[in-house]
């Protein structure tokens, strides 16, 4: 009779974190950061039908990076979380934090019970019913939550592009000085990235209640020509 | 933790209602209830397509029997950006299934990350109101209207329900509630191709305020209080609420053509000259 390998949990664990970081940096990353009339979410993304980026309720998006049908199946899960709590409750109700939660949730029992961890990290973000109350919240592969309230880095890459974006980034910057400060520290100092490479879409106050909208490639252009 | 995922055969997709199933929370259809019930009921409401889109309108009471149960009562919602949708018949019900197709509809469009075209939307309120069966034969009946700008198209479109889920799309006009027929020979009468919007709120004004006039279950405008009728126009721009400042002045117009005019039934002695 043979006797099962023993191997501890320490690394078990490690195995995992490994593989679904591996799995991670093979995609492109995304950022969001706040400005002066709410947030802008902008992945690299050369798709225009595949989504990183998308709409949860009426304040709140959602950015995915990784696996596309992990993250989407979570993107769907979380609509699906947020419409049936605002209408058993009411529209106020739903909140990013408690669906960051639940997503953390679900991601960490993934990492610690199934063969498989989820090769993805999330982005809940949030803008508050008055102004700067931005929340971003950051979902790590294995349950890990980060909130953050200025501006946050999703991918393989997230350490580098964060130094550059926290060097150009401040506090109240209109839309296109923002958006071009994301899309520099994406690009980084070798690359320069067009509209057609990018997916952008902002959580703005002055949407009426459905704060979130896309944009076109034309306004992209736009902005970052300013 | 109960997690909305589910195997491929489960998964709901984009379907709110069907999600609110298999999640148990589906709504109750009280089978077995008999006997009367007094319920609010709702009234009048109108749609009038004209150049650019549709109007909507609809008066503000609820009446219960004999009684005025409510008198600010709305009964013209958006359905989306593009769509509304108006209701009569028990206002309860009507509510509850207004909240579940909008919520319908940003669900599916939240999902998929695209919109349903219009006639989709209306098949999808009309077997709402088809589910909604059980609870009509109880005396509950909800009947909608559903108008929107189609963008396809380019023009605005109507639908009529009748209590089954029967849809059936109006080319000029619609009308239900019990006041319904009364507006509806109203604006057969006003109606005329490509009118401007001003003139298509004027007819939907002047329909609800003859129909206030003759069924006592429909509310006219309420001056002391300053209720007016709701009133919206849905163009390539979207829904757009018509503002009760606007509605008060296009009342205030029509009630001074209808004074100056000679009043209906008052005896005319002046051109018939001496007898």
């Amino acid at each position: 009779m043979s006797m099962p390998m023993y191997v501890s949990p320490e690394q078990v664990m490690k195995d995992r974190a490994d593989y679904a970081r591996k799995g991670i940096a093979r995609g492109r990353s995304a950022a969001a950061v706040s400005y002066a009339d709410g947030i802008v979410l902008c992945a690299e993304n050369p798709s225009s039908t595949l989504r990183k980026v998308s709409e949860i309720y009426d304040r709140m998006a959602f950015a995915g990076v990784g696996k596309y049908n992990e993250f989407d199946s979570l993107r769907i899960a979380g609509v699906r979380q947020a419409d049936l709590r605002g209408y058993n409750y009411s529209r106020e109700d739903v909140d990013a934090r408690s669906l960051a939660n639940w997503y953390a949730q679900i991601l960490g029992q993934t990492f610690t019970h199934e063969m498989k961890p989820m090769e993805v990290e999330i982005l809940v973000a949030e803008i508050g019913p008055e102004r700067d109350q931005s929340q971003m919240f950051h979902i790590l592969y294995d349950g890990t939550v980060v909130d953050e309230h200025d501006f946050t880095v999703l991918g393989g890459e997230a350490e580098s592009i964060a130094e550059r974006l926290g060097a150009s980034w401040s506090a109240g910057q209109d839309l296109g000085p923002a958006l071009r400060s994301v899309v520099d520290a994406l690009a980084g100092p070798d690359r320069t990235l067009a509209s057609g490479d990018l997916e952008v879409a902002v959580l703005a106050y002055g949407n009426g209640r459905r704060a979130f909208r896309r944009l076109a490639d034309a306004d992209v252009d736009a902005l970052l020509a300013d | 933790m109960n997690v909305p995922l589910f195997s491929l055969t489960d998964d709901p997709g984009p379907d709110f209602s069907a999600l609110m199933r298999v999640m148990g929370l589906g709504p109750d259809l009280g089978a077995g209830a008999t006997g009367e019930l007094s319920i609010p009921h709702g009234t009048t409401v109108v749609a009038v397509r004209y150049g650019d889109g549709v109007v909507m309108a609809g008066d503000r009471r609820a009446t219960m029997g004999h009684i005025i149960s409510h008198r600010s009562i709305e009964k013209v919602f958006p359905a989306d950006r593009h769509s509304g949708v108006a209701i009569a018949g028990a206002a309860g019900p009507a509510m509850e299934m207004v909240k579940l197709f909008q919520l319908q509809l940003e669900h599916y469009e939240k999902v998929e990350g695209s919109t349903l075209s219009l006639d989709g939307k209306a098949n999808q309120l009309s077997q709402m109101v088809r589910g909604h069966l059980p609870i009509a034969m109880q005396g509950m009946a909800v009947v909608p209207l559903f108008a929107g700008f189609d963008l396809a198209r380019k023009a605005g479109r109507i639908f009529q329900y009748d209590v089954t889920g029967g849809r059936y799309e109006e080319t000029n006009f619609a009308t239900t509630g019990s006041g319904g027929m009364l507006a509806s020979t109203v604006i057969k009468v006003g109606f005329s191709e490509d009118m401007t919007a001003g003139a298509a709120i004027d007819l939907a004004i002047d329909a609800l305020f003859r129909a206030a006039d003759d069924d006592s279950a429909t509310g006219g405008p309420d001056l002391v209080r300053g209720i007016y009728p709701t009133v919206a126009t849905i163009s390539a721009e979207g829904f757009e609420r018509v503002a009760d400042s606007d509605v008060a002045s296009r009342f205030a117009s029509l009630a001074e053509r209808l004074t100056t005019q000679a009043p209906v039934g008052a005896e005319t002695t002046d051109d018939r000259g001496d007898i």
